[in-house]
């Protein structure tokens, strides 16, 4: 029980981070978190072994996978941007272009491609996490990363590849 | 972008900059990308990109923790909201227990006829289910405590004097419910929730169609069954345990079948 619970508590902060990058929102990040810690602890009996860590990525990536669904069901309400091409220059230009980049990611994409190289999971793990075949993460990454290139390169998001 | 012969994959690529390729193909890839300067650039590129990632939301790592991530204070708020932790195991056996019985009423659903359009209710039903289940702090516009008046005002909006079955002898608590649009107008729809934390949802709507059997329909993570009583289309979803989601539509069956919903 109480390892349940330290595993738990020792996960929150990378937790916040993967919410962080999904989102691209601190306070929305965070409510997820929390939504996700509820949940964990409403099921913590339905837990019997396995990873904890890989089990509450998982709660994430549902809850914002529902969040994203509703918020698609009403009007877009994301400010308009003046100029959505990349900026040339400036100190957080890097940031503010690999933000916008991951903003054009399909949700499966992105979710595979952060929890591989922000949140370190091996592929096995997101194939769990995204209840897929490690070859469907494996396209997954690939289509997010050849988007995020062409976004940098042109600042255009790219149609998507025909295989 | 790579031959179909060539010795290395693009998959193989992903997963040498991922760090997942076993060591010996790790020696091929890196000396075959020192040959193909095109493809390096590409791996290059992915691992700026990774970089830029890792720079631009590694910081979050290190922020304070805000008061309502730590745990303590989400257990203490859970208790407040009287949850018991001890209560919910014991309950869960419960259900259990009762499940069975329900295959000669089930024998019902056997005949059951072509798909018909009445199907679109049993998918409208589903779509609010997955969406509303998952809602931790507001799951329901009106809760369950308030069953009087939310009986009376999804019975107006409704047109039709709609009962709310009592699923607690099955050990399902009424969360509440809310107004939802359906496919003919106003759909009623009520979440329960076991002990354990499971829960079920009841959905409500008016139909053309004045009777049908029971079916069935069942995917993945979630299953529902669904009929239509004097002109009202039912669906119970649930999690996708057909037995359990059997248990919970015979009990909810069995009171609206006695109590009727009458029309008006």
């Amino acid at each position: 029980m109480a390892t349940f619970r330290q595993s738990v508590a020792a996960t929150i902060p990378a937790l916040r981070r993967y919410a962080r990058a999904l989102t691209r929102d601190s306070d929305i990040a965070d409510d997820l978190v929390q939504d996700t810690l509820v949940r964990a602890l409403r099921s913590e009996h339905l837990f019997h072994g396995g990873d904890v860590r890989s089990w509450l990525y998982t709660i994430l990536t549902n809850l914002n996978r529902n969040r994203l669904r509703s918020l698609a069901r009403r009007p877009a309400l994301s400010p308009i941007e003046e100029n959505d091409a990349p900026d040339l220059a400036g100190p957080e230009a890097g940031g503010r272009d690999i933000e916008r980049a991951l903003a054009t990611l399909v949700d499966d994409q992105r979710n595979a491609l952060l929890l591989v190289v922000l949140e370190g999971l091996s592929y096995r793990e997101v194939a769990e996490v995204q209840g897929v075949p490690i070859g469907t993460v494996m396209s997954r990454l690939a289509r997010a990363r050849v988007q995020i290139k062409n976004y940098l390169d042109g600042g255009r998001p790219a149609l998507r590849r025909v295989k | 972008m790579i031959d179909r012969d060539s010795p290395v994959t693009e998959d193989e690529l992903h997963a040498y900059v991922d760090g997942e390729l076993p060591a010996d193909r790790k020696a091929v890839v890196a000396a075959w990308l020192a040959d193909h300067p095109e493809q390096a650039a590409l791996v290059a590129s992915w691992r700026a990109q990774a970089e830029s990632i890792r720079a631009h939301f590694g910081a979050t790592i290190d922020e304070p923790m805000p008061q309502r991530l730590k745990l303590d204070q989400i257990m203490k708020h859970e208790r407040a909201n009287g949850r018991s932790w001890m209560a919910m195991a014991a309950a869960a056996a419960f259900m259990a227990f009762v499940v069975g019985g329900a295959a000669g009423w089930m024998a019902r659903g056997a005949s059951a006829a072509a798909p018909s359009s009445f199907d679109v209710y049993a998918s409208e039903a589903l779509d609010a289910h997955k969406l509303y289940v998952v809602e931790v702090r507001h799951p329901v516009e009106v809760p369950g405590g308030e069953r009087v008046h939310m009986t009376q005002w999804l019975s107006k909006r409704l047109g039709e004097d709609l009962r709310i079955p009592d699923l607690q002898p099955i050990g399902l608590k009424l969360v509440g419910g809310r107004l939802l649009p359906g496919p003919t107008g106003a759909a009623a729809f009520y979440m329960y929730e076991s002990a354990s934390g499971e829960r079920f949802t009841m959905y409500c709507a008016k139909t053309d169609v004045p009777e049908t059997a029971l079916r069935y329909t069942g995917g993945d993570q979630f299953a529902a069954f669904y009929w239509v009583d004097n002109k009202i289309a039912y669906v119970i979803s649930g999690p996708a345990d057909r037995e359990q989601l059997e248990t919970v539509t015979k009990a909810a069956y069995e009171q609206l079948d006695k109590t009727g919903t009458k029309k008006l």
